[in-house]
């Protein structure tokens, strides 16, 4: 299932989430699996990393509790935490290019070593529209949440789906690209 | 939401073959349809999935091969009693124009009942559940040139469903629709379906509506590439 907060980027989430007041690490972690897990939970080694990278970066502070111990302290957003999240949600996130696409690759190295191309595509669409179908379930049961994250995931399948479409239709002109006989 | 257990099948295509003139449709297509599952059969345009849908209900007759539906052979039925399995196993969706525009939505859902000797009230109220249940019930009383086209889908919906039918055949329902009308036409058509334990047919080329299916089948050239039960 995908993950639609990935590297660095936990990072900013977890502030962005203290911006609402202050929070233990575990109820940071609870918050951040809640809404942007998608069934791929943070390790608290992760959550306790980052927030010691966030402490050291000046971008949260501790508030302690008497009683000790990592799940004792409360973590809150800096001034500076806050100027960072806001600069971060301004900044478009760089688009995917899409260019070294694996199928792609599989479908050359099929049709330059005489195998079976189609047979490939064929396999893979029906992988893709299994996913579909498993998506749409989820989102006929979800919430808006559920529904917006399914759909951006059917989207990108859905696009998927439509390459493979149109590179079967053109498996014989491609075939005779690469093996040079065009 | 359950699934289908596979049993017997419910509607099966053995080697089909048809032709119009000299342009071939299918080309030896073979297809099993289950009780209660959604089937979408795929392909794209010219494949000869919608002349697979037509013969599969009865609508049209293949050159050769063979359709039997609950252990029937389609072929030899006498017409009348194709008609009779027509109105009241199966139902049909189209892309549009299937709804008489003369009569009311909740006319029109009530109309096949009517049609089969049910009494007007009796069929009324039948008619209305259903619309309730497709969430038009505000387009009751209007006729189906006053509903937008989302409405007049869950209408046409409701009208394939009012006398339950074991067999849904929906030639791309949401053909006509924007992606947002088309995805609530299908979650209330499937989840409906599934309700009444009514198998769905479902032809599309679009990969978001398919996905609402069970299982698909792919129709290329004349024939089906058909995926495994799983």
């Amino acid at each position: 299932m995908m993950c639609i907060v990935i590297g660095m980027s936990v990072g900013f989430a977890l502030l962005g989430l203290l911006e609402s007041g202050p929070r233990h690490g575990y109820d940071l972690k609870r918050s951040y699996d809640e809404r942007f897990g998608q069934g791929r939970a943070l390790h608290y080694g992760q959550v306790y990393a980052t927030l010691a990278r966030l402490l050291k970066n000046g971008l949260v502070e501790v508030e302690s509790e008497p009683g000790g111990g990592p799940d004792r302290k409360r973590y809150a957003i800096t001034s500076a935490g806050v100027t960072d999240v806001a600069s971060w949600l301004t900044q478009p996130e760089k688009p995917e290019p899409y260019l070294q696409s694996t199928l792609y690759t599989k479908v050359v190295l099929a049709l330059l070593t005489g195998r079976d191309a189609a047979d490939l595509l064929d396999t893979q669409r029906t992988e893709h529209l299994r996913l579909m179908r498993e998506l749409t379930r989820r989102k006929s049961v979800g919430d808006l949440a559920d529904q917006l994250i399914c759909d951006h995931a059917l989207f990108h399948l859905e696009a998927d789906l439509r390459w493979l479409e149109l590179t079967a239709a053109r498996l014989d002109q491609l075939g005779d690209q690469v093996r040079g006989d065009a | 939401m359950s699934r289908p257990t596979p049993n017997a099948p419910l509607l099966v295509a053995e080697n089909l073959v048809k032709s119009f003139g000299v342009t071939p449709a299918l080309d030896g297509a073979s297809l099993q349809v289950h009780s209660g599952e959604v089937l979408a059969l795929l392909g794209s345009s010219g494949s000869g999935k919608s002349t697979l849908l037509h013969c599969l209900a009865g609508i049209l007759t293949p050159d050769s091969g063979r359709v039997s539906y609950a252990g029937q052979d389609m072929a030899a039925l006498s017409d009348a009693r194709r008609s009779a399995l027509r109105r009241t196993e199966f139902g049909f969706v189209f892309q549009f124009g299937q709804l008489v525009p003369e009569l009311t939505c909740l006319e029109n859902v009530a109309l096949p009942l009517r049609l089969a000797g049910m009494r007007r009230r009796e069929a009324t109220r039948r008619a209305a559940g259903l619309l309730e249940r497709l969430e038009v019930a505000d387009v009751a009383d209007k006729r189906p040139g006053q509903a937008s086209g989302g409405q007049g889908q869950r209408v046409a919906v409701a009208r394939a469903l009012v006398t339950g039918p074991r067999v849904i055949f929906a030639d791309e329902p949401t053909g006509a629709l924007d992606s947002l009308n088309g995805e609530r036409v299908m979650q209330l058509f499937i989840a409906a379906a599934r309700e009444t334990g009514a198998a769905v047919v479902l032809v599309t080329h679009e990969a978001r509506v398919a996905a609402y299916s069970d299982r698909e089948a792919t129709v290329r050239d004349g024939r089906v590439r058909e995926q495994e039960y799983v």
